[in-house]
């Protein structure tokens, strides 16, 4: 460890912001409001998957205070993926759906009218004709010939580079399952969760007299934002300015983007600022939650514990659109294989379109659910091969100097130190040459 | 019918950094007339402190007090690029974005003041509390805010800096799968307690005990919120979260917290954590990423303590008391 002085880096000077926060003086997007402000809401899909035959927006007009709709007719370039930005297609999401609907609570419409209430008064008048089409929810049976196909290009996955799914080829797992004594195999599945943040997802589009649009938002990305906003409005970046930089709890429901849009629409089509803040109902069942996963592990293991061949088969459950999880599936391949030296890995992790809400960033995106199913597996096959947790952990530990099977050579490799405090945190007597272990070298203890 | 303890470990990494690289981001840095430092972002808080951090980074840097360096986040057009705040990634971008920035400033306000006290600039020091002196005569001096009118009204310099951290894109090879995803790697080890009521299925987290390795930590206090958020967190993703119960039917969603099963008060467990540092590669002053991983270690922890307790691994998340009265039926069967 290094002997650097320092002032200020390593104190826990108090945050700056936490007063603001603790005392409600912290200014958030509901404390935004202009004078002329107007509400929108958005007319959502009722159904999980159907053609859009017509919608009928008479009853809706005639609602006292209602301002305008706007439909994909609108929006400049409907159809769009986030991250366009770095390189990911092809574009698959509309902004507002066009003649079907992938998900129940999808966009259709939004309304734009002097008040909240009236917004809501109106999307409730709105009359939509749908044809209902078959669905389907599971990753798996997704893969299988004869499901509802949800995408253009024809298949219910993303494509990787040509390749059905991302995948790691290290070593010859075969050759390793030859050679070991035990083979361990785990099914995982983890669960959508809601971010639950204490602030819902919105933003106000104001106009602004230079004819610019300012867009106070809550995003945790505002550049990101902001480009996928005037690439989506098909307008010069210059004509947009967000401010933001405060967020009420973000844990990666606040980097899609799905309301700044479509605000900013509405405030170039009225003239007018226009508030689009989720519901608290809206952010859990409509708003991307944190994606499910279903993971296989096999492994193969000699008897004295040390793991020759990891093959894993890994789902990633998109939900009806890409947003961000053709990003995750890649990151999870990165770590599904865990912190420990494996000479043989097989990985194939799929990203896969479900007629469900769609999944995006979420804490620990891609990882959460890695180290779930791999460490569950490394107790079961610590059980297998008759050995302690802990020893199963110490013994294939991956140490700086090891590859990868990423092909990328360990660096600040330190899962032996933080097992070595941990134990002694809890009082647990590792032997000897567990505790003689170190990250920084290969040497057996 | 009995309630039974039982104890699960789990040991994880985390990545530092948007995977792949290829997310840069930029600070500004400026003195005004008055002595203070802006430094300028479009970096977001999510409420885990970044504003703070990001200024004690700044003021180590530049050698002033934490109190002269002021925030200006987040606006695109005052701030420059950020990529957002994401993947564990501002304390160690923005932080390095910020070091170079000051370092560029404080290059400029070393040449004043050596003009200023009229010795070579090698010769200074800051002392962190707002004084640049002579080394090894601590009399000869000039404070930060003389240094910055002098400055701007006597020698027509800027103190600013420019800074900016970039990993650049690596590609993945479709083949083989080969890349270079992660700036570095944070650890940690959880060992978890807990109780399980083999009556009710209900599952009771006594206590979460862990070792996390973060390069450095620049701020123990927030660090320590890190860890006591994600330790709720992944408890809550461990024994109760979910928006699709039968996942994967998709009934039963609930639309508000009254239906969405979160720990409060009374399932809180004894958290104790201890900090380990090795300061990593290149992040700023060592820092590695924190922030998400500590939600992932006490999930697998707690489902591994529960088969220490009872004997069947439930290996479908949330292990709800349903999952476990149904798995032990099976067993007793």
């Amino acid at each position: 460890m290094t002997e650097e002085k320092l002032n200020v880096v390593g104190q826990s000077v108090l945050r700056r912001d936490g007063l603001g926060h603790v005392t409600g003086k912290t200014i958030f997007i509901d404390d935004i409001n202009f004078p002329d402000m107007l509400h929108l809401k958005m007319v959502r899909s009722p159904l999980p998957h159907a053609l859009i035959k017509g919608i009928d927006f008479t009853k809706a007009e005639k609602v006292p205070g209602f301002i305008q709709a706007l439909t994909h007719e609108d929006v400049p370039k409907n159809i769009y993926t986030i991250l366009c930005l770095i390189g990911v297609g092809p574009d698959e999401e509309p902004v507002l759906a066009e003649d079907k609907v992938l998900y129940k609570g999808e966009q259709i419409a939004a309304i734009v009218a002097e008040t909240e209430d009236a917004a809501m008064e109106a999307v409730s008048k709105v009359k939509i004709d749908f044809e209902e089409l078959p669905t389907v929810y599971d990753v798996e049976e997704a893969l299988k010939p004869g499901t509802p196909v949800l995408k253009h290009w024809g298949t219910n996955h993303f494509v990787y580079e040509g390749h059905h799914c991302r995948r790691v080829r290290f070593g010859d797992v075969d050759k390793g399952f030859d050679e070991s004594d035990h083979i361990i195999e785990g099914r995982y599945q983890t669960s959508p969760v809601e971010h639950a943040p204490s602030e819902t997802t919105g933003c106000v589009a104001r106009p602004e007299p230079d004819g610019r649009i300012t867009v106070y938002t809550n995003t945790q990305a505002l550049f990101f934002t902001m480009d996928n906003t005037a690439l989506i409005l098909g307008v010069p970046f210059q004509k947009l300015h967000f401010v933001g930089g405060t967020v009420g709890g973000g844990f990666g429901g606040k980097v899609d983007v799905i309301v700044e849009p479509i605000a900013a629409l509405a405030a170039m089509k009225t003239g007018r600022p226009v508030k689009y803040k989720f519901t608290r109902e809206e952010e859990m069942r409509v708003s991307s939650s944190r994606g499910a996963w279903r993971i296989y592990f096999k492994d193969g293991v000699t008897k004295d514990g040390r793991i020759l061949a990891r093959k894993i088969t890994t789902y990633a459950d998109a939900g009806a659109y890409n947003r961000h999880t053709p990003y995750a599936v890649t990151k999870h391949a990165a770590n599904i294989a865990g912190p420990y030296n494996i000479p043989n890995v097989w990985i194939d992790a799929y990203c896969v379109y479900t007629n469900r809400q769609p999944s995006s960033a979420m804490r620990g995106f891609g990882v959460t659910p890695a180290s779930f199913a791999l460490e569950v597996q490394m107790d079961k096959i610590a059980e297998t091969v008759g050995m302690d947790p802990w020893a199963i952990r110490f013994i294939n530990a991956y140490r700086n100097g090891d590859m990868k099977p990423h092909q990328k050579v360990v660096e600040d490799a330190t899962l032996i130190e933080v097992m070595q405090a941990a134990a002694e945190l809890v009082g647990y007597e590792l032997p000897e040459k567990f505790k003689k272990m170190s990250s920084l070298n290969r040497e057996e203890a | 019918m009995a309630i039974i303890k039982g104890t699960g470990i789990a040991a994880v990494n985390y990545p530092t950094g948007m995977n792949l690289g290829g997310d840069p981001s930029q600070a500004l840095i400026h003195a005004t007339t008055t002595g203070n430092f802006f430094i300028s972002l479009s970096s977001t808080d999510l409420g885990q402190g970044l504003k703070t951090v990001i200024a004690q980074i700044g003021a180590e840097a530049l050698g002033v007090p934490f109190e002269n360096v002021l925030i200006n986040t987040a606006d695109t057009d005052t701030g420059p690029h950020c990529m957002g705040t994401f993947a564990s990634r501002t304390t160690h971008r923005v932080g390095n974005a910020v070091v170079q920035a000051a370092q560029e400033a404080r290059k400029v306000m070393m040449e004043v003041a050596a003009d200023e006290l009229e010795v070579s600039p090698d010769d200074l020091e800051t002392d962190g509390q707002g004084n640049i002196r002579v080394k090894g005569s601590p009399d000869r001096s000039i404070h930060i805010i003389d240094l910055a009118l002098a400055a701007h009204f006597k020698y027509g310099k800027t103190i600013s800096g420019r800074g900016i951290y970039m990993k650049p894109k690596s590609d993945v090879d479709p083949e083989t799968g080969k890349m270079d995803p992660d700036s570095t790697e944070a650890h940690a080890c959880t060992v978890a307690e807990v109780e399980v009521d083999t009556e009710t299925g209900e599952v009771k987290v006594l206590s979460l005990k862990s070792a996390y390795e973060v390069g450095r930590q620049v701020n123990p206090a927030l660090v320590e919120g890190q860890i006591r958020g994600g330790s709720l967190m992944g408890m809550a993703h461990a024994l109760y979260e979910t928006t699709q119960p039968y996942y994967p039917a998709v009934d039963h969603m609930p639309g508000g917290f009254s239906e969405y099963v979160l720990p409060g008060p009374m399932e809180l467990p004894e958290i104790e954590s201890v900090v380990l540092e090795y300061p990593s590669v290149n992040g700023p002053y060592g820092v590695k990423g924190v922030g998400e991983m500590t939600a992932n270690s006490p999930i697998p922890a707690i489902v591994n303590a529960i088969y220490d307790a009872i004997g069947v691994r439930i290996t479908d998340l949330p292990v709800t008391p349903e999952k476990i009265l149904r798995a032990l039926e099976e067993v007793e069967i």
